[in-house]
């Protein structure tokens, strides 16, 4: 009985579902088919007083955790740029769209911003195999790929002159963190656990050009995409090894699930974690599980602090921490005043400060293209005057004809229960304190050396409102 | 030599959590002869809520419980809205819900948690077990998802071997007319199959957050080898879903171990090729006779 | 699930009258040329009058045409479900980036070699998948869509890693636009794969699918070889995910394990239910579906004006919600439900809404009370 009510019902039902589907459907590929009407104006994406830039970012997927604030981030130096009149007389229009971290949509959408919306540039996209994926194409129709989120050290490519890094590449880092752990802890066992792809592998470039490769008793990696649970037999292997520094190239789900496995049978070796993987406000929550039933945020708090007390990173702008330095000042009121919402949800952490640094580096290069904008004036206008970029970073970004790299230096910075912690709406996370002063290197086998010119500050009045 | 038992202990702790999940495949295909794809995002689900009730200061304990016994409503309320129609049609149909559920559940829960890192507590601390002066990677939380997960198994077991309940779910699962038509309520019971299930994963969920990242995703790889550990078991027998979890455990820790990280789901396809050449319906399923 | 060979047959019946009426031939081959032809000519006119970037889309929703044919084939037709058609495509543009990347060999000859090296992976899985009855054989595939893509990580310098490795597409003619002439090789790809499996349905190796598929024993019985039927769909179904991941390889122009998640081999399945299981033209459906569902997230989010968590999730809570739905209640998906609509105006032009409508009712519980496992 009960059936055939449902085949009667199903029947009709099934016509207007398939009938709306339909229609849905045509409609979509009718409305796709549409292509937005874009100024006349020889250089696409620009108008005598806007810009149009486009991404290609994980806003969801297992990629997207700390990723997805960058972004919005980058829009609030826009909107601030955007209130003082825009840059030259032009406003930044920033269109960011979500590819799951998956090159087939990164493909796609690209196609979609360069051919369709017609941006100026691709400003900000994130990922090593999904920017090399589009790295062919927008080269051939001369697009430029700028500031692509990703340390690979394939970015700076004579074949390949419209793309640009500008996080310091994972060789960098590894070089100096490396020359720190050669000095700082000469003569005892190290032991390598790395995200077994381009950022492991350019990482352990780096660090083995520093570190003597005796000295090196075990080399670990593990597999971002069958990440499922604790690395407990990597941390198994580096204990058994002897290892008494690990140096670790990881994103901060696998610092987390390093280190409690580590905590978990009492291995605690000098962490030395490269600054895509040691943000404290990103992994603290991560380490917090260790906390017993919940225990509430004091608890957290003293967990994280625990676990992460003593760890060596790098970072190569004032990390948040730092709740005097001028930068640190700027980019909390910046992100307060035009992404107050993004503000209230994270705070001032590093995916935050990413984003408003990279905005900065962009406006920068904007500013020195003059008003007279064109694709290869903006790019040869990066080259003459890159260096002379004033960013949060610590040195000055390396670009130049023949370097597409941004940022070649860091300092190191050791996190410490003793230093003031950075506060964020998710909770207070301990901060770090510099160990050495800021260096530069190169990806190659250039030594690691002081850098010897001035910090920045930020500028007053940031740009030009004719 | 410590290296291997640390490697073992691990494949062990990770086999106990293979097991939990998929003795609630095992209560769902005993009851419905479904498969639920959607049972890691269920999971998923109410541990996120047990995660905002521990924000408000609710105590561990009680999340706890809370969270079971909304599983437990979740589960029912599952195969009334969403399997029931189903009844009686392809059974390709089941499948593609269920998966329909799980795109809707990860969704649902990045849309209304977000993407940000988060912990989950454990229940007992997490800290290594000292044997004689080395911490061994086994702690007393691990005792807690060992002595969770065989407490689920027996009364599994006992469930659907000595009760009367068990026995008119089995009897709804296996030949629906014949039970009415003696006056079994058979809907009753397909739904409570799925309740229970619903409880199952829901622990599962709970046992499985302090050590992964937590987040919309992080059940989809447990669901994939609890779904080997079941079938390997046989997806009627929930001492072998215990079994095949803890083999499938082991051999993605060795594999993982000794191969390299990346090839453990390449290892635990090889195990289930070779569990089902050798015994297609699972190691520990009773042969059922076909009749020709 | 699909069609009961009854209500084929009656349909079949249908379609000839009115096709005897439009003077067609009768023979399927050249029936489904004549329908091909007409096909590229409509496909080629509108690629030349539309933007790059639409010919582009127009070039994947066709490479993913060939996917889900011959998914269609292996678990509509055939009645196995997979899970894991992800692997095969990932074979498939890996064989043809590797060829291309190490070889000079000719354009063809590559495809060639991509299809039959998916195909080769087809009949390995295929064999033992010949034991499995459904969720086994679903839960062996979901695990081969999951542990295939890592084995490229871990020999990273033969298969390009991150970097992946690049594919070029061969020169077009003239001074066409290589988005246009990409697409016209993906569509005569994907309508050479609509025209051979549409003739392989309609011959004997079609009733033998569809034999195994509705009853095994019945089928042995009737001289069938069920073993070597299921492998073939597999192989044939493998092949078909090849040449479709061939060609992603030469939209996306880099091959990297990236683009072969697990949830690309879900899609496959959810966009293949939704076209309409056991069905080929259905399966233009399913394609637009998965071409249009990335750049859902935006403009629904900018219409709906949500907060940027919740927007960018709105497409795939909808996608999920409008599985379920259409599984409930239409689950022929859109082809089986337009067929429907069709064969309710047909027969009301043709004057014979009672009989037809009483006859369409008796197929309807036809298909209610197919056996179920």
């Amino acid at each position: 009985m009960r059936d055939t009510k449902h085949t009667s019902m199903g029947r009709g039902t099934r016509a207007v579902v398939t009938g709306a589907m339909g229609i849905a459907l045509a409609a979509t590929v009718l409305s796709a088919c549409s292509s937005t009407p874009k100024a006349a104006t020889n250089t696409p994406g620009v108008t005598s007083n806007s810009i149009s830039i486009g991404a290609t970012v994980p806003l969801t997927g297992p990629a997207a955790p700390g990723y997805d604030e960058i972004a919005p981030a980058m829009n609030a130096v826009f909107g601030w740029v955007n209130a003082h009149g825009g840059v030259n007389g032009r406003k930044i229009h920033y269109t960011y769209l979500d590819d799951g971290y998956n090159p087939a949509n990164t493909a796609t959408l690209t196609r979609k911003l360069v051919l369709q919306d017609k941006i100026f540039a691709d400003v900000g996209s994130l990922g090593t195999p999904t920017q090399a994926a589009v790295q062919v194409f927008l080269n051939t129709q001369k697009v430029p790929q700028l500031f692509i989120e990703s340390g690979c050290d394939c970015w700076s490519n004579p074949k390949y002159p419209q793309s640009y890094g500008w996080q310091p590449p994972y060789t960098v880092e590894g070089k100096i963190l490396g020359a720190y752990i050669k000095t700082k802890f000469a003569g005892k066992k190290v032991g390598y656990l790395t995200q077994d792809d381009e950022f492991g592998q350019d990482f352990i470039k780096g660090l083995d050009q520093e570190i003597p490769s005796a000295s090196v008793v075990s080399r670990q990696t593990y597999d971002a995409a069958t990440l499922a649970g604790p690395l407990s037999n990597q941390v198994a292997a580096l204990k058994a090894a002897g290892a008494q520094v690990v140096a670790m190239a990881t994103i901060p789900a696998a610092t987390a699930l390093a280190m409690l496995p580590a905590a978990a049978i009492g291995y605690q070796p000098q962490y030395v974690i490269s600054s895509v993987g040691s943000d404290p406000p990103t992994v603290g929550p991560l380490l917090s599980s260790f906390t017993q039933k919940g225990g509430g945020t004091a608890a957290q708090a003293t967990a994280t602090a625990g676990l992460l007390n003593g760890v060596i990173t790098d970072s190569y702008f004032a990390p948040e921490s730092e709740v005097s330095n001028p930068w640190v000042q700027v980019e909390k009121k910046l992100l307060n005043d035009y992404a107050p919402s993004l503000y209230a949800k994270y705070g001032l952490d590093g995916n935050t400060q990413y984003g408003v640094a990279l905005a900065y580096t962009f406006v920068e290069a904007l500013q020195a293209a003059g008003k007279n904008l064109t694709r290869a004036g903006f790019l040869a206008s990066m080259a003459n005057s890159g260096k002379n970029f004033v960013t949060p970073g610590f040195v000055p970004p390396s670009y130049s004809n023949s370097v597409h790299f941004g940022f070649e230096g860091a300092e190191v910075i050791k996190l410490s229960s003793a230093t003031s912690p950075a506060v964020t709406p998710t909770g207070s996370w301990i901060g770090g304190t510099p160990v050495t002063s800021v260096e530069v290197t190169d990806t190659g086998s250039g030594p690691v050396t002081k850098y010897t010119g001035a910090t920045s500050t930020p500028p007053k009045t940031l740009v030009a409102t004719s | 030599m410590s290296l291997f038992i640390n490697i073992s202990l691990n494949g062990i702790t990770n086999g106990m959590i293979f097991a939990s999940l998929a003795l609630a495949l095992v209560l769902i295909f005993r009851a419905t002869r479904i498969v639920n794809f959607a049972q890691g995002a269920m999971g998923m689900m109410t541990t996120f809520i047990a995660s905002s009730l521990l924000s408000q200061g609710v105590g561990y304990w009680w999340a706890f419980l809370a969270v079971l016994t909304i599983g437990f409503v979740f589960g029912a309320l599952v195969e009334r809205v969403l399997i029931r129609p189903l009844r009686g049609k392809s059974e390709l149909n089941p499948v593609i819900v269920t998966i329909g559920l799980l795109i809707v559940l990860e969704g649902l829960a990045g849309a209304i948690y977000g993407n940000a890192s988060r912990g989950f507590p454990a229940a007992f601390s997490q800290s290594g077990l000292s044997v004689g002066h080395t911490k061994i990677a086994f702690s007393q939380f691990d005792v807690f998802i060992f002595g969770a997960v065989l407490v689920l198994m027996t009364a599994t077991l006992v469930l659907f071997r000595a009760t009367t309940l068990g026995l008119r779910m089995r009897a709804s699962a296996f030949a629906g007319e014949i039970s009415r038509l003696l006056g079994v309520r058979v809907g009753l019971f397909l739904t409570l199959g799925w309740a229970l299930a619903g409880v199952a994963g829901s622990l599962a969920g709970l046992l499985v957050a302090p050590t992964s990242s937590f987040g919309p995703y992080y059940m989809d790889l447990i669901l994939v080898y609890a779904f080997t550990a079941a079938v390997i078991g046989g997806l009627e027998s929930p001492v072998g879903a215990l079994l095949g979890g803890l083999i499938t455990g082991l051999c993605i820790s060795y594999v993982g171990g000794y191969l390299g990280p990346g090839l453990q789901p390449l290892g635990a396809l090889a195990l289930l090729m070779v569990a089902l050449m050798t015994r297609p319906e699972g190691i520990f399923a009773r042969p059922t006779a076909r009749r020709v | 699930m699909t069609l009961p060979v009854t209500q084929e047959l009656s349909m079949e019946k249908e379609n000839e009258s009115w096709l005897r009426r439009l003077r067609l031939p009768n023979q399927p081959l050249a029936r489904h040329l004549i329908f091909a032809f007409c096909g590229a000519g409509i496909l080629f006119l509108v690629t030349s009058l539309l933007s790059p970037f639409n010919d582009y889309e127009v070039g994947e929703i066709a490479l993913y045409v060939v996917a889900l044919a011959g998914l269609s084939l292996l678990t509509g037709v055939n009645g196995q479900i997979s899970l894991g058609h992800g692997a095969f495509m990932a074979v498939g543009a890996y064989t043809v980036a590797l060829l291309m990347t190490h070889t000079q060999l000719n354009f063809l000859v590559e495809l060639v070699l991509s299809i039959g090296a998916a195909a080769f992976l087809g009949l390995l899985i295929g064999i033992p998948a010949t034991r499995l009855k459904g969720p086994y054989l679903a839960g062996m595939t979901l695990l081969l869509a999951l542990a295939l893509p890592p084995i490229a990580d871990k020999w990273s310098t033969t298969f390009g890693g991150d970097q992946g490795l690049s594919t070029t597409v061969p020169t077009g003619p003239g001074t066409i636009n290589p988005e246009e002439w990409l697409a016209w090789i993906q569509i005569i790809g994907a309508l050479i794969t609509l025209v051979l499996l549409a003739n392989l349905l309609r011959s004997r190796f079609g009733r033998s699918f569809r034999a195994v598929r509705d009853d095994e024993i019945a089928a042995s019985l009737a001289g069938i070889h069920v073993a070597r039927t299921k492998v073939l769909a597999f192989v044939i179904s493998a092949g078909c995910a090849g040449l479709a991941g061939a060609f992603l390889g030469l939209s996306t122009g880099v091959v990297n394990t990236g683009e072969f998640p697990l949830t690309l081999s879900i899609q496959l399945l959810a966009a293949m239910v939704l076209g309409g299981t056991g069905s080929l033209m259905g399966m233009w459906w399913g394609a637009v579906l998965l071409v249009y569902l990335p750049q859902w997230s935006t403009s629904l989010s900018t219409h709906f004006s949500l907060g940027s968590g919740a927007s960018a999730y709105l497409a795939t809570i909808i996608f999920g919600v409008v599985l379920i739905v259409v599984m409930i209640a239409a689950p022929t998906g859109v082809q089986g439900g337009f067929r429907w609509m069709w064969q309710h105006i047909a027969s009301l032009l043709a004057g014979q809404h009672a009989t037809s409508s009483s006859a369409s009712e008796l197929s309807d519980d036809a298909v209610q009370s197919l056996p179920t496992k």
